[in-house]
């Protein structure tokens, strides 16, 4: 165990716990205020309750996501100064526009809906919430651009060691990034989706209020048309993964030899015939490389390293990325067909909605590690290492103090969520509206 | 194009200490200002709305750095690697700590989030600030006395401007004691800088306890908020020549096309957000009472 270590171990932790609540404020948000959206259209007193309701759900997880990202900020900075005066020229300029264009766009018109209710006009309360929802989505975008740039880096020329920018238009269309955006937001809606669905699958086991049948109705609909944008863009990426990244696309495959025509392992030992090459190029016989081979070829341009990522991390993350996100899809559809034409939720329907929560969240954290993992030895592919990253300055103790606070942190505070969300679900809406001045001391959105 | 980029980085600290000084300042006192739960819901909704946005500066403040001037970015949070750590931490607790303490069954916890996530960022950016200009202990254990009782005074009379009734009385005793501990540290903190700026911000913080005596809250706050500008400008007037030990703006810059497109950048979105955070501020402009009645008219049509 050196400093390295414990910064990537860091870096694995609190992205993956970061990126735990972020797939449902991206998500949620835009549901929220499609609820709204809905009670503004039609003065149905369910909208305004659902509204409510999942607008408090949605803080709850907000605050998780807001200082879960605080960290994420300083820790290249913290952990890896090498990296970061190596790419800053490049990386910094997504990072800024994220806080200009997203985060004050975001934090501040969602504080205006949480305590406008009563102070704004209507029409503009609600355009609060769409503005707070768009500005999470689009610093997905801008974060999801600097991710792409480590994977497939462009628009850019080293000069004296370090990057330096030449094209910012290509940075923010980089191919990677233009599949990765949708394909990454999508999922963060099929995992709101699925919340919703778990949400709406344990009251309607309770109750059969039309209130629930919509909002899970209105879910469903959202996770299929979201999974089929990530299926989609799933493939788009498979391709690019192909021509960008080989060596990470050998991994996942457990390819060791360049093959024509290459099959693709279900489980290691159970092959189709063919598939891999289809999927990578759309080509049945296309050549894939593979990770032996590869890694000849790098240490010939690059220098005696080993450059094969985690192989079965890899392998297995791919997988079961690709499982627990069609399974999740695949109750959305079935959920869509089996109460088409106002027929009634079955309560195994019900029950088996409560599978869409822990699902997807499974799926987009394998994908994850599939994607920071399958990079690896390089933080920016083809020139910087990992190992070339870290601070030097940094001693194996600071990280060390680091890594256990922010974990045992972590790990209370999602507790604590969860204790919270589920006390919110089990009170479920509230039926009337506070009478006296004494009730109205317990604010439902407010402090 | 350096040189600028320098300014508006300074420009965004100083926007956060000004704005997220008095939020910090309002979860500290909170417990002190309020005697029961109502008067503390009060004193923490005079920050409810605005101090999630107010954190955004530095968020920007700090992608600017990485952006602009990656080496210095890089050297500096690497080398303040511990009390910046504990920086988040507080950062942590204290936004979860706010969202969540209406939403929980006892606020216990919530509030003790609050008060120790504002008063331990308080004090330790004016602590890594302090250090960076004069690299000792002494220096870095001032300069966070410093920022902890200029926040806290800054947060008192933000309060006395925004509450009514006991709350805002209690404020302003608690501005005037501030005042009687954040002028003498000031003195021994800025004295050591000697610029114009940093003794203007010593005048400003006398003349933000003469208003506030006189129960001029509006001009008191306005006096503090000078002084949290005088000194941000202080500050960032000695780090011109040496932003961290052994490094220059110029080493530590991004190249000019990068420059140029954050300008742009920078041009074209810092006024939407003036505009739209300035908003905020004037639609949640009345003082907060106890009890104002909330939520909405049921089954009320749309407007």
């Amino acid at each position: 165990m050196d400093a390295l270590d414990l910064a990537r171990w860091q870096f694995g932790v609190t992205t993956v716990y970061h990126f735990l609540f972020v797939p449902l404020t991206i998500g949620l948000g835009i549901f929220v205020a499609g609820l709204q959206t809905a009670w503004h259209r039609t003065g149905k007193d369910q909208y305004l309750k659902l509204t409510k309701f999942f607008g408090k759900l949605f803080l709850i997880n907000f605050a998780m996501g807001v200082v879960t990202g605080i960290v994420q900020e300083f820790q290249f900075g913290m952990n890896w100064s090498e990296y970061s005066t190596f790419v800053g020229d490049v990386f910094g300029a997504p990072l800024a526009m994220e806080a200009l264009l997203a985060f004050f766009m975001e934090s501040t018109f969602l504080g205006l809906w949480i305590f406008g209710w009563e102070r704004l006009p209507k029409k503009a309360h609600l355009a609060c919430i769409w503005a707070a929802a768009i500005g999470s989505n689009l610093s997905a975008y801008f974060i999801l651009a600097a991710n792409a740039w480590m994977k497939h880096p462009v628009g850019y020329e080293v000069v004296d060691g370090k990057a330096r920018m030449t094209d910012l238009w290509a940075v923010l269309t980089n191919s990677t990034a233009l599949a990765q955006v949708p394909h990454v937001i999508g999922a963060a809606f099929v995992v709101a989706g699925g919340f919703v669905l778990a949400v709406s699958g344990y009251w309607l086991l309770k109750t059969r209020a039309p209130m629930w049948r919509s909002a899970a109705r209105a879910a469903l609909v959202m996770t299929a048309i979201a999974g089929a944008v990530v299926a989609g863009t799933g493939d788009t990426s498979a391709r690019l993964m192909y021509e960008q990244q080989p060596m990470k696309l050998a991994s996942a495959e457990g390819l060791e030899r360049d093959t024509t025509g290459a099959a693709f392992s279900v489980v290691p030992g159970i092959e189709i015939p063919r598939l891999l090459s289809l999927l990578s190029d759309h080509d049945p016989d296309a050549a894939v490389q593979g990770t032996e081979d590869l890694q000849r070829r790098f240490e010939q341009q690059f220098g005696p390293a080993d450059y094969r990522p985690d192989q079965p991390v890899v392998f297995w993350s791919f997988r079961v990325m690709i499982v627990f996100g069609m399974a999740t899809v695949g109750l959305s559809v079935l959920g869509l067909w089996l109460t088409r034409r106002r027929r009634e939720f079955p309560s195994w329907l019900s029950r088996a909605l409560l599978l869409a929560l822990p699902l997807p969240l499974v799926a987009v954290i394998s994908g994850w590690l599939l994607s920071e993992i399958g990079r690896q030895p390089w933080t920016v592919a083809g020139e910087l290492l990992t190992a070339s990253s870290v601070s030097p300055g940094v001693s194996l103790a600071e990280v060390a103090t680091s890594l256990t606070i922010f974990t045992l942190l972590y790990g209370a505070l999602a507790v604590a969520e969860g204790v919270l969300l589920t006390r919110h679900v089990r009170k479920g809406v509230e039926e009337r509206e506070p009478a006296t001045a004494a009730e109205r001391l317990e604010p439902s959105l407010m402090y | 194009m350096i040189e600028l980029w320098f300014v508006i980085i300074a420009f965004l600290w100083t926007g956060y200490f000004v704005l997220e000084g008095f939020d910090f300042g309002v979860g500290m006192l909170a417990p002190i200002v309020s005697r029961n739960a109502e008067e503390r819901r009060q004193s923490l909704e005079t920050i409810g709305p605005v101090w999630d946005g107010n954190e955004v500066w530095l968020i920007t403040a700090v992608g600017a750095m990485f952006a602009a001037f990656p080496a210095w970015y890089a050297g500096v949070f690497s080398t303040f690697y511990l009390p910046v750590t504990l920086v988040l931490v507080g950062l942590i607790v204290r936004g979860v700590g706010l969202e969540w303490r209406g939403k929980v069954a006892d606020p216990r916890w919530c509030d003790l989030g609050i008060v120790v996530g504002s008063a331990l960022p308080a004090f330790l950016w004016g602590a890594v600030f302090a250090d960076l200009l004069y690299d000792s202990l002494p220096a870095a254990l001032l300069g966070g006395a410093f920022t902890l009782a200029v926040c806290a005074l800054h947060g008192a009379v933000f309060l006395a401007l925004k509450t009514t009734g006991p709350v805002r009385r209690r404020a302003r005793v608690t501005a005037l004691a501030a005042s009687g501990v954040a002028i003498p540290v000031a003195v021994a903190a800025l004295s050591g800088l000697g610029s114009l700026p940093a003794l203007a911000s010593m005048a400003s913080l006398a003349a933000a306890t003469a208003l506030i005596w006189r129960r001029r809250e509006g001009w008191a706050f306005a006096a503090t908020a000078g002084a949290v500008v005088l000194t941000t400008l202080a500050v960032f007037m000695e780090l011109r020549l040496q932003p961290l030990p052994g490094l220059t703006l110029a080493e530590a810059a991004s190249g000019p096309y990068t420059l140029t497109m954050l300008s742009w950048i920078g041009l074209i979105t810092l006024p939407f957000v003036l505009v739209y955070q300035g908003w905020t501020y004037w639609v949640f402009r009345k003082r907060v009472r106890t009890a104002i009645p909330i939520g909405y008219v049921a089954g009320a049509p749309p407007r």
